[in-house]
């Protein structure tokens, strides 16, 4: 490396006579230069400078915590004691032969049931609104508006939607209606509730992704295709979905692992009761609430192998360049 | 937003098909379908909200009245549950807890991010890709699923209960602003580098005089969706801030719960004064917002 660039050092004059039409990526030349320029230890040691804090940051709070976790998960620890013994699998096999620990995984069926209306709401929104339609703008920023919502806000928001007499009802019975009906009483309703939520406050993230996608699909191309006598739905299916498709699959992606991992909205509005506990809320209170780290970790392990999962077969099922992260 | 740049795309290939300026609207069939459906949807959104801004203005006589949720409240201007909820809600110390987090957090990003993708973007050196890789794979790593060992390392460093444990979080785990920075520093042209290091600047000069200065756009989306998502964080400040004194916005607002148990008009103000300001940001900065979300959750 330091070599190949001693041998060619390109003096300046040469590389840069004409800086006016110079282009903007000169793959061997600029490269070569740079390196004759870096080619002083200390200077080589510049750009470790400045991943110095990036680096130390990234490590501690992401790459430390999941090699911690995996350890603890073989572990009996509880936290807090300072003496913790190796038990081996045993976590696992707790976690995967007491099955109302893992049942809290159907509990996420809602509200993957939930991303899937979602989409195809957003979706809906999405193709009308791209359309030149009065107060456009307006129904835009309220769509999209919930998603910026505190969280607890949303929380309570709802608690008093779906509260005995409250809104909800209140609705319903102004609609003619008999609303008394105990919304977040029993597991199935409470379920189909808490993911109407999630439905409510995430929408309008999808909505406005797939409107981005949609507007940066050249006009020409519906001119040529009306021209051609294409029908709107012709239009959607040859011009739209084509055209969304890289966010659709990050959607789709993002509401999987959403599902298995949802937390906040459950736990502020009911905490978990009548059954509708979710996984992230169990391993929350198993690890800070029962002190059980070793299993806790266990959980988050396997967690995160199942996001990493769906991850993986995303990527292998949809390799597109625009979901990619570099 | 981009409809009056769609519109005048016909002009511009002056194509003779200028008598068409309706090109993209929908056929008068659907129109009263499409409408109301957006209408709908408008409902389904505010209604929410709205019937909580009118619980915020009634007494709690009226709330306990029960009979009438939809009812507008006796006198528009009952500001008092408001100052309940910034009095004994402890609302106004969860709003400096949250600008001191908010200040550092994003601060420490913007600066954090762009120094990592000034040295990935413009440097060559041995591990480069796999830092890359580093920086890549901890996207993947959801932070929900971590907290159970990430809450071990805050309490090595004895943060647990300080305002530093969420700042040190936030500004460690967000990779997306890298990831923001440096796809917006590749535009930025080499020459600009090269111009200032033949007058003698160092990497360091080049960073702060040229790269950052020019990185504004990308400063301002990191900006935007960390404020946001830091302001609405619950988590993070729920888990390492027990204490009452440390309450932010989110956590202060979840303690309304316990005491004001049914009065319902006492939270729905807590609830519209965390609202207001995130209502504010976007009424002003709502195309910066629409495109920092985008870009933020595709990249």
């Amino acid at each position: 490396m330091t070599d190949s660039t001693r041998t060619a050092p390109p003096p300046d004059p040469l590389t840069g006579p004409p800086p006016a039409h110079r282009p903007r990526h000169r793959p061997a030349d600029g490269r070569s230069r740079r390196r004759s320029w870096q080619d002083h230890p200390l200077r080589r040691a510049t750009p470790w400078l400045f991943l110095l804090v990036p680096l130390a940051l990234l490590i501690t709070f992401t790459y430390v915590p999941v090699g911690n976790m995996v350890y603890y998960s073989f572990t009996d620890w509880d936290g807090v004691s300072p003496d913790r013994s190796f038990v081996g699998g045993d976590n696992y096999e707790e976690l995967f032969t007491r099955p109302e620990l893992f049942r809290v995984f159907a509990v996420g069926l809602y509200y993957l049931a939930a991303s899937v209306v979602q989409i195809a709401a957003a979706l809906y929104f999405a193709t009308i609104l791209s359309f030149d339609l009065r107060l456009r703008n307006l129904f835009k920023g309220i769509l999209f508006f919930p998603y910026l919502i505190n969280g607890v806000a949303i929380g309570f928001v709802f608690l008093y939607f779906f509260q005995d007499g409250g809104t909800l009802d209140s609705v319903l019975s102004l609609l003619g209606t008999d609303g008394d009906h105990a919304w977040l009483g029993d597991p199935q309703s409470a379920n189909t509730a808490l993911a109407g939520v999630s439905v409510w406050r995430f929408t309008g993230l999808n909505f406005v992704l797939f409107l981005g996608a949609i507007q940066s699909i050249p006009g020409e191309l519906y001119e040529a295709a009306q021209i051609d006598g294409a029908t709107r739905w012709q239009q959607f299916r040859h011009l739209i979905a084509p055209g969304i498709r890289p966010v659709l699959s990050l959607s789709v992606i993002l509401a999987i692992s959403g599902s298995l991992s949802v937390f906040e909205i459950p736990f502020i509005m009911t905490g978990g009761a009548t059954g509708t506990q979710t996984f992230v809320i169990q391993t929350v209170k198993l690890a800070f609430q029962f002190n059980k780290t070793g299993l806790a970790s266990a959980c988050a392990v396997v967690l995160l192998l199942i996001i990493l999962a769906v991850t993986w077969v995303q990527r292998r099922l949809v390799p597109d360049e625009k979901v990619d992260l570099v | 937003m981009t409809a009056p740049a769609r519109t005048s795309v016909p002009a511009r290939t002056s194509a003779p098909v200028d008598d068409r300026p309706a090109r993209r609207r929908p056929p008068r069939v659907s129109t009263v379908l499409t409408y109301a459906s957006l209408v709908a949807a408008s409902l389904v959104v505010l209604v929410p909200l709205l019937v909580v801004f009118l619980t915020s203005l009634k007494t709690s006589d009226e709330v306990a009245d029960g009979t009438d949720v939809l009812g507008l409240p006796h006198d528009w201007l009952n500001f008092s549950n408001y100052g309940t909820a910034f009095t004994d809600g402890h609302m106004l110390m969860a709003f400096g807890n949250t600008a001191f987090i908010l200040l550092f957090s994003i601060t420490g990003t913007v600066v954090i991010g762009s120094m990592a993708a000034y040295a990935i973007d413009r440097f060559e050196f041995r591990f480069k890709k796999a830092v890359m890789a580093l920086f890549l794979i901890a996207t993947l790593v959801p932070g929900v699923t971590t907290q159970v060992a990430t809450f071990q390392v805050i309490n090595s460093f004895g943060l647990i209960d300080t305002r530093w444990a969420p700042i040190l979080l936030y500004m460690g785990t967000d990779i997306v602003s890298i990831y923001i920075f440096l796809q917006f520093i590749r535009g930025i042209p080499r020459s600009l580098d090269e111009a200032a290091r033949l007058d003698g600047a160092n990497a360091f000069t080049i960073y702060r005089k040229i790269i950052f200065p020019m990185l504004k756009p990308a400063i301002a989306t990191v900006v935007i969706i960390k404020g946001i998502t830091t302001y609405n964080d619950f988590y993070i400040p729920f888990l390492y801030m027990p204490s009452e004194d440390l309450g932010t916005i989110s956590t202060a607002l979840f303690r309304f719960k316990g005491p004001y148990g049914a009065h319902w008009e006492t939270i729905s103000a807590g609830a519209i004064l965390v609202i207001l300001p995130t209502l504010l940001v976007f009424l002003f900065l709502q195309r910066y917002i629409y495109n920092g979300f985008t870009r933020g959750a595709t990249k």
